[in-house]
């Protein structure tokens, strides 16, 4: 089984900072991680490979720092890593991020695709359906649990907030992973040093059978309208009081708005 | 601090950093106050490939080198002084002089167990009236046949019980003196070898420390490690190696112990301020950064210059000194920073301060590496 999973870089938004001039991300001096979604689809993929020795590919749409994330991915025990990177793909929203995404699998021709359910920093959840959309693979978002059937099949849970379905699904297929799934291993010590002396493949548009005025910034219909961050509400009261007093005030304060 | 680091060591920084966080920090506690050999985290060590961390890939290693290790053994320490010397007696002090020492299948039977962390590695050279003399070797290896019968005692060996693979110093012809001296790799489950009388610390309580007793103990001959009568010089070399390790085991106490003053002082409050607007605390805090920082310097250059194959024995020893008793006074600093609740068991600064204590004890007391430094300037 050949799985590739798509991975993004994101800033760390736990360490983010929205400047409340602009309303945009500050990403000055923030780290940089996995998008956590597509960590768990990475550990996803890698379960497989211990299990069932399916070979682990990993994919990444970026600026050439994205890199970063691959060789985490490598670190980790993925088998090979493409970075698909170009100027021209700048500024693309999730409709040419998902188109320049199709074609680099069609170029790899996975039996598994998995996509994180939704990036930390776009939050669309957008681009792994609209992948399977444009490759016209069978589609299960918001995969809880997995277990292969046989050479062709998966069971699959897809969860809901107050229920799951238990769906069979064929292969090729593509999947939306979502971050409470698993605990992400580790990258182990050999992996490390292993990742810095494999090449990490990439791919520029010239590679790919995607057509240029669907990409970038032109091919992005996507238009922000507007952007705004909640304002602050006022310092609230503090009381200085003693647990019991403090338990009361809260209590008679939730009844007052009918909370409880 | 780790800016000049290249990004293979700085990625396996943010694999530690992770690992310790949820595997070391919360069980830190509870490793010294029940005294815990922490064998659960040595199984995610081993998982993680971290017990072979400078050895090459062919013989079960991480394939890295001796810097990425020091920071292993680092950022173990910073939560669990215990843990970071489980990996540095292991890697330096056993797995290291098999892979420096040892012949080719010497290399293939143990060293490849103890890279991949299936086994567990001890050193054996102190004895009751052999510490820093430890050229008084009393315990006798004699030749009989295809074995060599140990005969003897060691004290104060760390990892013993739970290892597997020992390094251990025996006197093979006592008219040489020094030159008498063999270095054995002796298996547990060795008839005539057990452990004796586990020792109660003040410090690094979760790891054992045991007497080893030898008596008519075969070990097969081809266990020699070096050459008949090279122990010492063995011991020596494996020594300068440990003392990079424990030079990183104190400096982790020390940055873990700025790290825990810091969150405090800005946390508590005295005369209606925070501990950390007095200039008192401010000056402190730079002095111990400073020292600790000037400390790691000289750590990493004992590692680098290891891995670069030039002498380093003078400046492990330069490391291990500095870096011990900055230790020492950076801990004690912090548990001052932190008044009266840093004297109790509710902080973690207490432990740290006597956890620092070993560091400038073993692989060679500080008197020992100030004899190792002034003796290459007056040579
Ligand atoms: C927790 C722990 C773990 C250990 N782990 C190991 C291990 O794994 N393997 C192992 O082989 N050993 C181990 N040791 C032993 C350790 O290396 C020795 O304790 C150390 O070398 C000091 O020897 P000693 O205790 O006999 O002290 P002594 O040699 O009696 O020294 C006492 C004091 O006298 C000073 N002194 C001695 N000679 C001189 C001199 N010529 N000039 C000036 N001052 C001098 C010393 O510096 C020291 O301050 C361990 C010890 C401890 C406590
Ligand atoms: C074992 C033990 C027994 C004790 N027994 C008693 C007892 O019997 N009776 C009793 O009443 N108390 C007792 N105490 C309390 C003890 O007196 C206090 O712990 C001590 O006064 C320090 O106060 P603190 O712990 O609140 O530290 P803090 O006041 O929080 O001080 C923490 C650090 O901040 C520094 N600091 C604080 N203020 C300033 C400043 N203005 N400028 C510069 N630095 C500052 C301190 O010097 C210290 O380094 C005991 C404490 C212990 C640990």
């Amino acid at each position: 089984m050949k799985i590739v999973v798509c991975v993004k870089q994101v800033p760390d938004t736990t360490e983010v900072r929205i400047d409340p001039a602009t309303g945009t991300l500050i990403r000055d001096g923030v780290p940089s991680i996995i998008n956590p979604d597509d960590r768990a689809a990475l550990e996803t993929a890698l379960v497989l490979k211990d299990t069932t020795g399916a070979t682990v590919a990993v994919l990444s749409m970026g600026p050439p720092q994205a890199e970063a994330v691959l060789r985490e991915a490598l670190a980790m025990g993925a088998d090979e890593a493409i970075l698909v990177s170009d100027r021209r793909f700048g500024g693309s929203d999730t409709w040419a991020t998902s188109l320049t995404l199709a074609s680099a699998l069609r170029r790899l021709q996975a039996d598994l695709v998995l996509c994180g359910r939704q990036a930390i920093d776009g939050d669309t959840a957008q681009v792994g359906p609209q992948v399977a959309e444009h490759l016209g693979l069978p589609l299960v978002s918001y995969v809880g649990s997995l277990r292969p059937e046989g050479d062709r099949h998966l069971i699959v849970k897809r969860m809901f907030e107050d229920g799951h379905h238990v769906l069979r699904v064929q292969m090729p297929c593509l999947l939306t992973i979502l971050k409470d799934m698993n605990t992400p291993r580790y990258m182990s010590a050999p992996g490390i040093f292993e990742a810095f002396q494999r090449p990490i493949t990439t791919w520029t548009l010239d590679d790919l059978d995607v057509d240029p005025s669907q990409i970038g910034l032109k091919g992005s219909p996507t238009r922000v309208k507007k952007s705004y961050t909640k304002g602050t509400k006022s310092a609230g009261k503090v009381y200085e009081v003693d647990p019991r007093e403090g338990a009361r005030i809260i209590v008679e304060n939730l009844r007052e708005k009918f909370i409880i | 601090m780790t800016d000049h680091l290249d990004a293979p060591h700085q990625l396996l920084l943010q694999m530690l950093r992770d690992f310790v966080e949820t595997e070391v920090r919360p069980k830190a506690k509870a490793v010294d106050e029940e005294e815990r050999f922490p064998e659960e985290t040595v199984r995610q060590m081993a998982r993680y490939g971290l017990m072979g961390i400078p050895f090459p890939k062919e013989y079960g290693g991480a394939g890295g080198d001796n810097l990425a290790y020091t920071l292993a053994v680092e950022e173990l320490s910073k939560a669990c002084g215990t843990t970071g010397v489980i990996l540095s007696a292991h890697t330096s002090l056993c797995a290291a002089p098999i892979y420096e020492h040892g012949t080719e299948a010497q290399k293939q039977k143990h060293l490849v167990p103890l890279a991949k962390g299936e086994k567990l590695g001890a050193f054996a050279l102190t004895e009751p009236a052999a510490g820093t003399d430890a050229a008084g070797q009393q315990t006798t290896a004699e030749r009989r046949g295809d074995t060599y019968v140990l005969n003897g005692s060691k004290i104060f060996i760390t990892n013993a019980g739970y290892a597997d693979t020992y390094i251990v110093m025996a006197m093979t012809d006592k008219a040489k003196g020094t030159r008498g001296i063999s270095a054995f790799i002796v298996e547990k489950g060795t008839p005539g070898f057990r452990i004796g009388k586990k020792e109660e610390k003040m410090g690094i309580r979760g790891s054992a420390t045991c007497e080893l007793i030898f008596e008519e103990a075969a070990i097969p001959a081809e266990n020699l490690l070096g050459k008949e009568g090279g122990g010492f010089g063995v011991a020596m070399k494996t020594l300068d190696g440990g003392r990079i390790g424990i030079a990183a085991q104190a400096l982790g106490i020390a940055q873990g112990a700025i790290d825990a003053t810091v969150a405090y002082v800005k946390e508590r409050k005295q005369f209606g301020k925070p501990l950390s607007a007095f200039q008192n605390t401010q000056f402190q805090l730079a002095d111990m950064q400073v020292r600790t920082d000037a400390a790691r310097l000289l750590v990493y250059r004992a590692a680098r210059r290891k891995d670069a194959r030039l002498p380093y024995s003078v400046e492990a020893a330069a490391a291990k000194l500095f870096a011990s008793e900055t230790a020492m006074e950076v801990t004690t600093k912090a548990v001052q920073l932190h008044g009266g609740y840093g004297y109790t068991r509710e902080y973690p600064v207490e432990r740290m301060m006597r956890d620092a204590k070993i560091t400038e004890i073993y692989e060679g007391t500080s008197e020992v590496q100030r004899m190792v430094v002034s003796a290459a300037m007056l040579r």
